[in-house]
Order: structure tokens, then sequence, then C-alpha cells
């Protein structure tokens, strides 16, 4: 944290590399598309998009300059998330 | 929603301007758990559902434009670039800055829902959309004859590109009001907690709709 003022002040330049970062990998989604490689596809597809994901997340909301308690905010979600798209997976193909 | 906790005349003395920034954003943090929960049971729907029906999502994936879908992406993260600038802006106490990238995002807000509006519309012209009648097989959307797997597509498709556009206008809501105290000059180094809070919600619209583009419109 920044001694003077409330939160971390981001360099304007991150904010921009960030940016060009996202638009860079969208171009990456839409061109990988393409091909096909099978179940893959998706598994390529939801990876960027979590990296890109993660950028807006560490960088534009400021995540990366977070207390602990944020995190625990952010991850508990995410955990219950997981649970459900698990359970409905250990759950549904069996029936 | 916590917005409330940030809408206070700056001078609260209940807490300290720091501690009071930080409750604020974690309290916004807290709203944003929910929502990733509330598009998580459409996800884990949609999971699910294309699991099962995997060659008819793939299929009826290809009735979508992905070049709008592509364009939209572009808009919204460039939107979130300047909401992060206008955050920047207000940390600085430029609130005339913070006006100008409030007036951006309102714009790139504008210009997502015309694209999804002309999305919605090349699909309810194809017979595509719930109450509608594809005019050269003149099979009805909600009739028994149309794909059931096509119809759980487009049912999702609706429901969570529906509930996002809703999210996108709220948010178009909430920048305004940003954008009208920015005007009134209330943001300064010691008090900009409307912009980063209202900032996370907006980057929240981003972040799921980075999901929902190659979810729906590449891979379906």
């Amino acid at each position: 944290m920044a001694d003077n003022g409330l939160g971390h002040i981001v360099p304007k330049k991150t904010y921009l590399s960030i940016f060009l970062a996202l638009i860079f990998l969208t171009v990456v989604t839409v061109w990988i598309a393409q091909f096909d490689f099978g179940v893959l596809n998706i598994v390529i597809a939801m990876f960027i998009a979590s990296i890109k994901a993660g950028l807006v997340a560490m960088f534009f909301m400021h995540l990366k300059y977070e207390d602990p308690l944020t995190w625990v905010y952010v991850l508990f979600p995410l955990f219950l998330l997981a649970l459900l798209i698990g359970g409905v997976f250990l759950d549904a193909p069996f029936r | 929603m916590s917005e409330h906790v940030a809408s206070g005349p700056p001078h609260v003395h209940h807490m300290d301007a720091k501690t009071a920034y930080s409750a604020a954003k974690l309290g916004m943090w807290l709203f944003l758990a929910t929502e990733i929960l509330l598009f998580g049971g459409l996800f884990a729907g949609f999971a699910i559902y294309r699991w099962q029906y995997l060659s008819e999502f793939a299929h009826a994936s290809e009735h979508l434009n992905w070049k709008m879908g592509a364009l939209n992406t572009a808009i919204l993260i460039f939107s979130s670039y300047a909401v992060v600038l206008g955050v920047d802006a207000a940390q600085h106490g430029e609130n005339k800055k913070v006006k100008k990238w409030m007036l951006v995002t309102l714009l790139c807000g504008c210009g997502f829902l015309v694209v999804k509006f002309f999305e919605y519309k090349s699909k309810y012209e194809h017979g595509l959309f719930p109450g509608t009648v594809d005019h050269i097989t003149n099979i009805a959307f909600n009739s028994p004859e149309f794909n059931a797997q096509y119809k759980m597509f487009f049912g999702l498709y609706y429901c969570m590109t529906g509930l996002h556009a809703l999210h996108v206008i709220i948010g178009m809501g909430i920048i305004f009001w940003i954008y009208l105290l920015a005007k009134k000059n209330r943001f300064s180094t010691d008090y900009y907690t409307p912009v980063e809070v209202g900032g996370l919600y907006w980057h929240l619209i981003d972040l799921i709709w980075i999901y929902l583009f190659p979810l729906l419109y590449l891979v379906g």
C-alpha cells in the first residue's frame, strides 16, 4: 500500500499493458477456436479465459494489493462454485 | 447491494477515511461473491447440458455471430480500461478526467447493448427466439417439433446473456452516478471510494463476459 492516499496507485503503464494483453488473448482465443482439438477445445478456451479473468482481477480490480480477508471473500465463492460443478458431474453422468 | 456504504458524505465520523474505504470495498467484494454464485449456477447448468448434448450444442452455437461476440468482448475490455483510468484520475483528485473516462465507459456500455440488440434481433428474425417462427421451415420455437437440445442451448444463451445485459444496464447507472459525483468535484486523494467500488462492479461484468464469449460463441 502507498503511504499517502487510501489505496494502492498502479502505474498507468501497467493498466495499458494489461489492456493490450487482454486484447491479445482475445485474438488468441478466436484464432485457436478454428482448430479442432476435440475435447481439448473447451479446456484451452476456459484456460485462456481464466488467465484473462486473473489479469482483470489482479490488476484492474487491484486484488494483487488486497489484504488476506479480501482474498478469502474471492476464493470462498470459487470453492463453492467448484463444489457445485464438481457435484453436478459426479451425479448427472451416472443417472 | 452494498453501494450505499460508499455513497455517504466524505466526512463520516464513525470511522477514519481509510477504514471506511476498506470496509466499502470489502462490502462490494462480498456482493461480487454472490454474483459469482448467481452466474455460477447458470454456468453449471450450461456445463452439464453441453456435456449431455455435445454435438447439438456445437451446431446451435454456430448460429451465433462470433464476430459480434468478439466485438463486444473488445468493447467491454476497453470499457474496463477506461474505468481503471477513471480510478487513477480519482486517486489523483482529477474530477474532470474522472468525468471523461466515465463518459467513455457509458459509451462502451451503449455500444455493447446496441451490438447485443442486433444479435437478438437476428435470432428473432430466424425463428430462434422464444415465441417466434422459422419462416423457412415453419417450425415455431415453442412447438414440440423444435429440436429440444437447440431449445436448451438458446434458453441458456438468453438467460446468461440476458442476465449479463441487465448487469451492464445497472452498471451504466452506477457509472452515471459516479459521473454526477465527479461533476460536483466530490473526489479527492482522500475520497474516491465510489469510483473504486463502482469500478469493481463494472470489472465483474467484463469478467463474466470473458467466460461467456468463448463458451457460447466459440466452442458452444
